[in-house]
């Protein structure tokens, strides 16, 4: 660099290289003292730090998944379980009793039940409110869990059990009934009588309704009940409040009859873990329509 | 020393081969030593390859790229562990040409989707996702359930893949077709051929119904059968992290 | 001499490029912020925000970045080794050749082709263009250097060639693949799963450290001193900071695979290498900077050299960012969040597109023969716009990704999770909003920036400059 034609810089005073590229020359200032520095306790941390962790790949491959192992035995597993404790320490309170206890000690130990509605409210949020809502207030196929009405049971040993198994999740233990398709069983004038009989509740008073009295009681009373006001053993609604899964014109109504929706909700059992499935039971059943 | 760098400069030549041996360095020593399968990748009962009907779903959401907002990569983190289960191991992703372990969570992660929601729920949710979730800001992809899936040239794909290293056999490339459309349950039912192709061999049950409600097989068949088998592959009954198997020796 | 001393055409050419491929990227960013603000706006099949993005980050790293580094590096290789651009032809077909690499890729993305692989969605028979494409590039450029007149390589050109040979051996490795067919646009990735997942950000992240580093560096090289008139601060520095930079950035890729299944060792190489790497990205900013010592009065006076500066503190800002973010604690919160985003932009926008606008409004009125620009004015508005247009975008992202990371993480005193995931994504609207405002914003100072070098090429309100006079045209 110290060539040819080294110049003085007027302003800085610092000699240049002596090149010149399109006008443009270059001071032959040194590196920054403090950019060394600095780069230097950088690689200084560097070198700590492969000693403390898992750092480079060894040739025998055969510890840490192939790499050195670190002084301190750390992994990001480890480090996980570590981190867990932490959270279990803060449940701790409670999680020894509520493990052991059963729902009705639950439901009359009020710092446990606040617990378990704790928790429940937060495995809800994120996995049932996307098809219950998010206060649990239920849409188009899928029920209302604030309302006392029931498709397969609303005591707190009910709802523990469609959590952990589900409705026609294909669970061996899952709730299970099929509404049958009368599509192909019943006349289009059958579906549309028994669906007026249907909405004029066990008062009908048109002659299509009367009809469809007769048809409601040959093909659906056995599971929804001689007056329609449900099965609970089968998760057959009742027909007879004015709470409807799939809605409650006449339209809705005919097109459950041609072809029911068997809607599924999954089983949980699999997914969660013991503790959180009864903490959900037990926030689902505080939410207005428990039963004892 | 700096006054060598002369030679450097004087020599386009040696400059681009002092480069190319610069670059070169970092990049061997990362990424070769992942080769090592065996350490690599955590010994684990139950990965397989995608069926036909699954891979033609994994294709479509490549093509719509849901990987630019959904994650399938959960981190041995405790609040990721809590909310989407077990950590992912990286057995669960050694068929997948390329990884989809994204980069951005504007949607939550998908690694274990599989089985948290009814097929109904996904048909919804893909149709128009503020049906279910109002809160959402995912696009409703709505065209997927009028498009047929073209399964048809799903062998050819697989044919691919199995030069990649993808154990798919002769007798799956084969009935290809068939097996996706059994899957789907339209036209074939042999249901047997496809469960000893993908199910047995690895102690499952392959879900095998009609997956979008509709009479034929569409693109959102094909997608919702692959959501479905996310993160249900790996059995972790009997699995420990070798850290931990470590501990005990 | 029956040709011109310099082979200027080119230039131009890939100087009307840039401008155009940056006004379709930066609108194509500013429909996918509205996009994530208004979801409503993901119309049809082929306007989802899955499609859109790629066409975005495509758009404004490989055909508004990618047309930037064609052109100065083409105008500057000539300058600096006094001599006439290697190869007409190839020169141009690396032009005619480059764009159809960028409208194959785009349109390739709207209609669902693409590799799923950040940066290199485009497909196999793209990917074979470009390569082609780019071995032209690297041959005009190389037998440039060859024949140049100049005794040494300056320091601009050492940085041009880094970029291109390194981005040619990512871009090799990080696309074999193989297609369905040879008449199929699909094909499969030869890795999978983790190793896939290396290589990809072996080489995503050295997209960043070449393409989008090492390339504008060469950039700013030339442009600084050339436009404060001034000698670059330090020889030494150059050295020093260019090999440790080119050395230690390939090996930080794994920063993008923290926590993951990875395995650890891998984790700790590239957090321990970022780290590393911040004093080597430094010596660019501080070199570029320090150049200015003596001259800064300049700055008051010379809008375009703001712009530059400017870029300079933008680029020191997210090369301070990206270590920190490197740390596998700060990553644990970062990753997957908004933070990224604001990390992203603060580069693309703040350095890369900044410096990319000084060095255009340096640029048209050399080539064009003007003596200057149509308007300083305006280029100051522009600057002042697109400065509160990055201030508003970041610091949205900074909140809203730190905010999101905390979420998610959160505790009950109970020790049950405090938010669901749907909570995370309505707490982000208003910070969608103001992202999108920023991006407007941005914007807008670009559209002012193509009507000031309409006018300044067009203009008649511009004098031209005596046919004698080449060069040093200096507003
Ligand atoms: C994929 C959607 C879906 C998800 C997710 C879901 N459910 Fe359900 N749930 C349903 C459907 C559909 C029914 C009604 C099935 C039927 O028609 O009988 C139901 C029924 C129930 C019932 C029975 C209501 C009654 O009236 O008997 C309870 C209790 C319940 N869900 C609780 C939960 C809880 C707790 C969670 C989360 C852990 C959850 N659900 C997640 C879809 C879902
Ligand atoms: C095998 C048992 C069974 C029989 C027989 C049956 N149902 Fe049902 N029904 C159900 C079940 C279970 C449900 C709710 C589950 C679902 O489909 O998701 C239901 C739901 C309904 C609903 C929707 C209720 C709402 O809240 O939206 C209507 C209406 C209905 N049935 C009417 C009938 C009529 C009319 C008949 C006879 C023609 C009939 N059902 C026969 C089991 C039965
Ligand atoms: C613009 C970003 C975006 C895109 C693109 C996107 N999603 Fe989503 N996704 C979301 C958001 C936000 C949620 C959370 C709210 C909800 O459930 O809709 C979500 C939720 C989901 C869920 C429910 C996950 C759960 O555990 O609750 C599934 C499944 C899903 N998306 C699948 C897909 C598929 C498949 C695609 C591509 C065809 C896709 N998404 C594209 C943003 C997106
Ligand atoms: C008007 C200006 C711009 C706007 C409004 C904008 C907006 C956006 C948006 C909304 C995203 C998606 C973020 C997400 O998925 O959460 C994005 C991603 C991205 N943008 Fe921009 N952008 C702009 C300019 C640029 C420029 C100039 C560059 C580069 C030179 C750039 C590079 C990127 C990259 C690399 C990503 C992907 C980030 C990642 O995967 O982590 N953007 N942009
Ligand atoms: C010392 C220099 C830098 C380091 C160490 C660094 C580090 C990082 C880290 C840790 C991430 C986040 C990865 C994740 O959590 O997913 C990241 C993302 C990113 N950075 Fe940087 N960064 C640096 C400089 C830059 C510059 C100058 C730019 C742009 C011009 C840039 C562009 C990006 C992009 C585009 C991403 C997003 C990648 C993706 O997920 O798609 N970085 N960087
Ligand atoms: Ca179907
Ligand atoms: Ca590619
Ligand atoms: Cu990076």
């Amino acid at each position: 660099m110290s060539e040819h034609n080294v110049e003085k810089d007027d302003i800085s005073g610092v000699e240049t290289t002596g090149h010149d590229w399109d006008g443009i020359k270059e001071l032959n200032n040194p590196a920054p003292r403090w950019w060394l520095m600095v780069f230097y306790v950088c690689i200084a941390f560097a070198i700590g730090y492969w000693v403390i962790y898992p750092a480079w790949p060894t040739f025998s491959g055969d510890n840490e998944r192939g790499g050195t192992k670190g002084t301190m035995g750390w992994t990001e597993y480890k480090q996980l379980k570590d981190s867990q404790a932490e959270i279990l320490a803060r449940r701790a309170q409670y999680l020894g009793r509520f493990e052991k206890a059963s729902f009705s000690q639950i439901e009359n130990d009020e710092g446990l039940r606040d617990f378990a509605v704790a928790g429940g409210k937060a495995a809800f949020k994120d996995n049932c409110a996307t098809c219950h809502g998010t206060g649990g207030a239920g849409g188009n196929g899928y029920p209302n869990l604030n309302d006392d009405d029931w498709l397969w049971g609303g005591k707190i040993e009910d709802i523990y059990q469609t959590i952990r198994f589900g409705i026609r999740s294909g669970d061996d233990e899952a709730r299970l009934s099929e509404m049958p398709t009368f599509g192909g069983m019943l006349t289009p004038k059958q579906i549309s009588d028994v669906a007026d009989f249907v909405l004029s509740k066990d008062n009908p008073t048109t002659p299509t309704a009367i009809e469809g009295k007769q048809v409601f009681a040959d093909n659906c009373a056995s599971c929804h009940g001689e007056k329609a006001t449900g099965g609970r053993e089968v998760g057959a609604p009742d027909l007879v409040d004015a709470i409807w899964l799939y809605g409650g014109t006449k339209a809705d109504i005919m097109a459950q009859v041609t072809k029911p929706r068997h809607g599924v909700m999954p089983a949980w059992e699999h997914r969660l873990d013991r503790n959180t499935i009864r903490e959900l039971a037990v926030y689902v059943h505080s939410l207005g329509g428990g039963e004892e | 020393m700096l006054n060598k760098h002369d030679v450097i400069e004087k020599n386009s030549f040696l400059m681009l081969i002092l480069i190319v041996v610069v670059i070169s360095i970092g990049g061997i020593v990362e990424v070769l030593p992942l080769f090592r399968i065996e350490t690599t990748i955590e010994p684990i009962k139950g990965i397989r390859p995608y069926t036909p009907l699954e891979l033609e779903g994994k294709n479509i959401y490549i093509r719509e790229g849901c990987y630019n907002c959904h994650s399938q990569q959960i981190r041995p983190l405790r609040d990721e562990v809590e909310r989407y289960g077990h950590y992912s191991l990286a057995a669960e992703s050694m068929y997948d040409h390329p990884f989809q372990w994204g980069s951005k969570r504007t949607g939550p992660d998908l690694a274990r989707v599989g089985g948290k929601y009814s097929d109904a729920w996904h048909v919804q949710h893909m149709m128009n996702p503020r049906s279910v979730v109002p809160e959402s800001i995912m696009p409703s992809y709505a065209h997927l359930a009028h498009e047929g899936a073209h399964l048809d040239e799903i062998a050819a794909d697989m044919r691919a893949l199995r030069k990649t290293g993808v154990p798919y056999t002769d007798d799956m490339i084969k009935n290809a077709y068939k097996d996706a459309l059994a899957q789907a349950r339209n036209e074939s039912d042999d249901f047997d051929g496809l469960q000893a192709r993908y199910g047995t061999p690895f102690g499952h049950t392959v879900n095998a119904r009609n997956f979008d409600g509709q009479e034929t097989t569409t693109e959102l068949d094909a997608l919702i059968a692959y959501l479905q088998v996310l993160g249900t592959m790996a059995d972790f009954k009997d699995y420990e992290p070798a850290s931990d198997v470590g501990d005990k020796e | 001499m029956d040709k011109p001393e310099y082979n200027d055409e080119i230039v131009k050419k890939f100087t009307i490029a840039t401008i155009f491929w940056g006004i379709a990227g930066f609108t194509a960013g500013v429909f996918i912020a509205l996009q994530m603000a208004f979801p409503q706006l993901n119309i049809g099949e082929y306007l989802t925000f899955g499609r859109l993005r790629p066409l975005h980050t495509s758009a404004v790293i490989f055909a508004f970045g990618g047309n930037a580094l064609f052109a100065t590096s083409y105008f500057i290789v000539q300058r600096t080794c006094r001599t006439r651009l290697w190869g007409d032809g190839f020169a141009n077909f690396t032009f005619w050749g480059y764009q159809a690499f960028i409208v194959m890729a785009a349109s390739g993305y709207l209609m669902g082709i693409t590799q799923a692989k950040e940066y290199a969605e485009p497909e196999w028979y793209a990917d074979i263009w470009l390569t082609i494409v780019w071995v032209c590039y690297l041959l005009v450029f190389m037998m440039t250097l060859k024949k140049r007149r100049e005794p040494h390589i300056y320091v601009a050109n050492w940085f041009y060639l880094a970029f291109i040979v390194t981005v040619a051996v990512l871009h090799l490795g990080n696309n074999i693949s193989i297609p369905v067919s040879l008449t199929s646009t699909k094909s499969y990735s030869l890795f999978a799963g983790v190793q896939s997942a290396l290589i990809q950000w072996w080489y995503g992240h050295n997209a960043v450290g070449f393409f989008l580093t090492a390339g504008f560096l060469g950039m700013m090289y030339y442009f600084v001193p050339k436009r404060a008139e001034r000698p670059v601060y330090s020889y030494r520095l150059s050295i020093l900071h260019f090999w440790s930079l080119i050395f230690i950035y390939i090996w930080a890729g794994p920063h993008h695979l923290h926590y993951t299944a990875l395995p650890d060792w891998a984790q700790t190489l590239g957090m321990t290498f970022s780290i590393m790497l911040w004093m080597p990205s430094w010596g660019g900013m501080i070199n570029g900077m320090m150049t200015l010592s003596g001259a800064w009065h300049k700055l008051r006076q010379d809008p375009v050299l703001r712009f530059m500066i400017i870029s300079l503190a933008f680029y020191g800002m997210s090369t301070f960012e990206g270590p920190l973010m490197s740390i596998k604690t700060v990553n644990a919160l970062s990753h997957y969040t908004d933070w990224t985003i604001g990390h992203v932009h603060s580069g693309a926008l703040g350095w890369v597109a900044f410096i990319s606008f000084g060095a255009l409004y340096h640029l048209v009125p050399v080539l064009w023969r003007k003596q200057g620009l149509y308007s300083m004015r305006l280029v100051n508005t522009h600057l002042w716009i697109a400065t509160i247009g990055i201030v508003l975008y970041i610091t949205a992202m900074w909140v809203s990704g730190i905010m999101q990371g905390l979420m998610w993480r959160s505790y009950d005193s109970m020790g049950f999770l405090q938010y669901s995931f749907v909570e995370t994504v309505m707490a982000m609207h208003p910070f969608y909003l103001i992202r999108a405002l920023g991006g407007i914003l941005f914007l807008s100072g670009a559209l002012i920036m193509v009507y000031n070098l309409y006018k300044t090429i067009k203009g008649d309100s511009v004098p031209a400059l005596a046919a004698d006079v080449k060069e040093a045209a200096h507003a």
